[in-house]
């Protein structure tokens, strides 16, 4: 028998355990992509519901009601609606938090008055005993005239329970409205609304008008119509007042009876804590607390598997070249391919820590805390409480934290928190700072228990953000838009994270960076290498030359072969190029094998390291088993005589490598969501103007 | 007519914090849909929990569910005091 393929649309208020459920239902099964045409991520899983049906579960973000106030809310409504866009769903899964149940039924009233089949999943129902919570389940059911399943998603209860109601109400395929609001609101002007097509209901019509959203298969005609009601906007927006009191009315006849809550149960722990986390001192002080203790651990913590991994790489290439016939391509495999891929794989330690903490910060509900507490100060700075999640998941990638100013309703200080983001110490500076930091700042503690270098890299973060909202208070002043800026947050109860959830998004989030970066990397270093392995005719009589100079007559060979292969490398391609941009970055004290690592780390930022460490593996000898890092440390400048990376050349690339704008996919996504050309110019040209100045000063102080 | 003055000012901004008080039925256009539909409605409870420093946001529990919002919207949001 063929099997049976049912569409699924997930649906709930944030912070009642939708990613869990999702989790639960789809396990490892997940894949992201884009809605056509939305630049939003779209989640979507499998999930095997019987022998004979399967369902394709589509994760859509969390919303308080269909009428949407952001971008991030306008997708459910537009799934919902615009059928066209993505498959249409067959059943919609509402999932509601049992301690929230009356505001979670408001935008379960709302989709069930679309007239799609519908089961609702009640969640954290191991809570419902501590809260002093009872359900008439039956009774319910009746009322709502839906499929109820009781679960608890983290303790992967009643998830069976749900894959039968979803079969169930999939094969039955009856819809009805919960709401008759025409009845109760004008039931004239609800009737003419009805009147104007027959496929769509009632509710769908009144949500085209409302929220100016007509799908593509609707009539010109019809629309005409539509249109004609929008000419009363103050009598739209009294309806829609009128429509949720009414909901509420409902909803809370319909709980009067079948759900009760004894208000001596509960503990109040979420008080307690919140007296500390949204105090008006401790909460800062733990905050920055928080922050530092981030920082240590990704310094510290990482470095143990970091130099293993380094190690690794560094004798991989020797065992490699040793087992294969010399020869262009063991050159390629041992100093392109090998030092490429062990350029990102060092970088997993410090992201899965990053993406970690993000994770946990964000499960417990502790990060609402951060927004109530920033909201003010970011206002000051023409941005929005909420921009204090971009500005800290920016530390991990600029791309999702971009993304996630979709939750800011104001345009403009949506668009502030956009360009000012790149700012922030993403986590592919992380490596350029790291081993910057290992090279010029000693290894030593200071005030008693502070480690130096991680301190300094605590200050680089200090910086990026600092300048991230200077940044914001001059566009504040310089942009003229004039936006209305509206905030609620919820502040969600405090949870003990899921280490299902966390697990998942650091290996979602790890994954996603380490294959991106990862192909960049790799293209990248082979071009890299044939570049510096090949080049015109001065390249090819470099050896000759050297040779035939009477100057090194008496070297021993080995010296020899080491001034030969410095010869190679400045006549290769790569080196003429890098010769050609050295005049325009002297000042900053690069050479021109920095000036390569600078315009490929464009690509992404960590390229930086990689590039060097191909530049000076094709550079060594065959028997050279030193890691990047003691071959930069060894690396010596030519004219000085001295250490080529110093503290002047050191902290003037630290500085470069804060201010620049320079990451493709960063500025591509930025192009995505201003949808033009225009910001995303100005980002590059502004970042890298501040980047070359700053450094210069900085390489004059230090030098 | 001091207390008249008093009565009209009464908004879930003047709450102190750990104060109850309901919202009045007038308030109702003032309220912004996203509000309502959160469950801040006409007659519903408001305890005020915390305020941010700077007397902005205000963290509030209304109706059940725990909130954060501006000053300037709750200042629009007239209220009745549970002693009154």
């Amino acid at each position: 028998m063929a099997k049976t393929n049912i569409n699924v649309a997930l649906i709930g208020n944030p912070n009642t355990g939708k990613t869990s459920l999702f989790n639960q239902l789809t396990g490892l099964n997940q894949k992201v992509g884009n809605y056509p045409g939305v630049t939003v991520d779209k989640k979507e899983g499998e999930c095997k519901l019987s022998t004979t049906h399967t369902a394709i579960i589509t994760d859509l973000p969390g919303t308080y009601s269909i009428n949407p106030t952001s971008l991030d809310e306008s997708i459910v409504l537009k799934t919902l609606l615009n059928r066209s866009i993505t498959s249409t769903p067959d059943v919609i899964l509402v999932i509601a938090d049992v301690e929230n149940l009356k505001r979670n039924l408001l935008l379960f009233s709302q989709i069930k008055d679309l007239e799609i089949p519908t089961v609702l999943a009640i969640n954290m129902v191991d809570q419902m005993h501590n809260k002093g919570i009872t359900i008439d389940i039956t009774a319910l059911k009746e009322e709502l005239n839906t499929e109820i399943v009781l679960i608890s998603a983290r303790k992967n209860k009643g998830i069976q329970q749900i894959k039968e109601a979803i079969i169930r109400c999939h094969i039955a395929a009856k819809a009805s409205p919960l709401c008759a609001i025409d009845h109760k609101i004008d039931p004239a002007y609800f009737n003419k609304l009805k009147e104007i097509s027959p496929n769509y209901s009632m509710y769908e019509l009144w949500l085209m008008i409302t929220q100016n959203n007509y799908p593509e298969s609707i009539s010109k005609e019809e629309k005409d119509k539509l249109l004609a009601f929008k000419k009363d906007i103050s009598k739209i927006k009294k309806y829609q007042h009128k429509e949720t009191i009414y909901r509420y009315q409902e909803i809370n006849r319909i709980l009067q009876n079948t759900y009760l809550v004894d208000k001596t149960k509960g503990k109040d722990l979420r008080g307690k804590l919140d007296r500390i986390f949204t105090h008006k001192i401790f909460g800062y002080v733990f905050f920055t607390l928080l922050l530092l203790v981030i920082f240590q651990s990704i310094f510290h913590l990482a470095a143990i598997p970091m130099d293993a991994i380094d190690g690794f790489f560094a004798k991989l290439s020797v065992a490699t070249k040793s087992n294969l016939q010399p020869g262009m391509l063991t050159n390629l495999i041992t100093d392109g391919i090998i030092p490429g891929i062990g350029g990102v794989v060092i970088f997993i330690p410090q992201i899965a820590i990053l993406f970690l903490f993000i994770a946990v910060l964000e499960e417990t509900g502790y990060m609402s805390r951060v927004v109530f507490l920033m909201d003010k100060i970011m206002r000051r700075f023409g941005m929005n409480g909420k921009s204090i999640i971009p500005l800290i998941s920016g530390t991990a990638c600029a791309i999702p934290a971009i993304m996630a100013t979709r939750t800011i309703s104001s345009w403009k200080e949506r668009l502030i928190t956009i360009l000012v983001t790149p700012f922030t110490t993403c986590s592919a500076r992380l490596p350029v700072y790291a081993i910057l930091i290992a090279l010029i700042i000693p290894d030593t503690t200071v005030f008693g228990f502070l480690n130096l270098q991680g301190l300094v890299l605590l200050l680089l973060y200090a910086l990026g953000f600092a300048t991230a909202i200077t940044a914001a208070y001059l566009l504040q002043k310089m942009l003229k838009l004039n936006t209305k800026s509206f905030f609620v947050v919820e502040m969600p109860n405090y949870k003990i994270p899921s280490v299902k959830n966390v697990v998942l998004e650091v290996i979602e989030k790890t994954k996603a960076f380490v294959l991106e970066a990862g192909k960049i990397i790799l293209a990248l270093s082979i071009v890299l290498w044939f570049l510096a392995s090949n080049g015109p005719s001065s390249y090819k009589n470099a050896r000759k030359t050297v040779i035939e100079n009477p100057t090194n007559n008496n070297l021993s060979q080995e010296e020899l072969e080491k001034i030969i292969a410095s010869a190679e490398l400045e006549n290769s391609y790569i080196g003429i190029l890098g010769k050609a941009i050295e005049p325009s970055i002297r000042p900053l004290g690069y050479d021109w094998k920095i000036g390569i690592a600078l315009i490929t780390s464009f690509a992404a930022r960590e390229v930086f390291v990689g590039t060097l460490a191909t530049i000076y593996s094709v550079e060594a000898d065959d028997e050279d088993t030193s890691t990047i890092k003691e071959k930069m440390a060894s690396e010596i400048n030519t004219e000085t005589g001295k250490l080529r990376f110093n503290l002047p050349v050191g902290m003037s690339l630290l500085i470069f490598y804060a201010f620049a704008m320079q990451c493709m996919a960063t500025l591509a996504i930025v192009k995505r969501e201003t949808k033009t050309w225009k910001w995303p110019l100005i980002q590059l040209f502004s970042m890298g103007i501040l980047a070359y100045l700053a450094s210069f000063i900085t390489y004059q102080i230090f030098s | 007519m001091h207390l008249l003055k008093f009565l009209l000012l009464n908004t879930i901004a003047s709450l102190q914090i750990g104060d109850v008080g309901y919202i009045s039925e007038e308030s109702l256009a003032n309220i912004p849909l996203k509000l309502l539909e959160m469950g801040c409605l006409p007659g519903a409870e408001v305890r005020l929990i915390q305020i941010a420093p700077l007397k902005d946001p205000l963290y509030i529990c209304v109706n059940g569910t725990h909130l954060a919002i501006r000053e300037e919207t709750a200042a629009s949001i007239r209220i009745l005091k549970s002693d009154q």
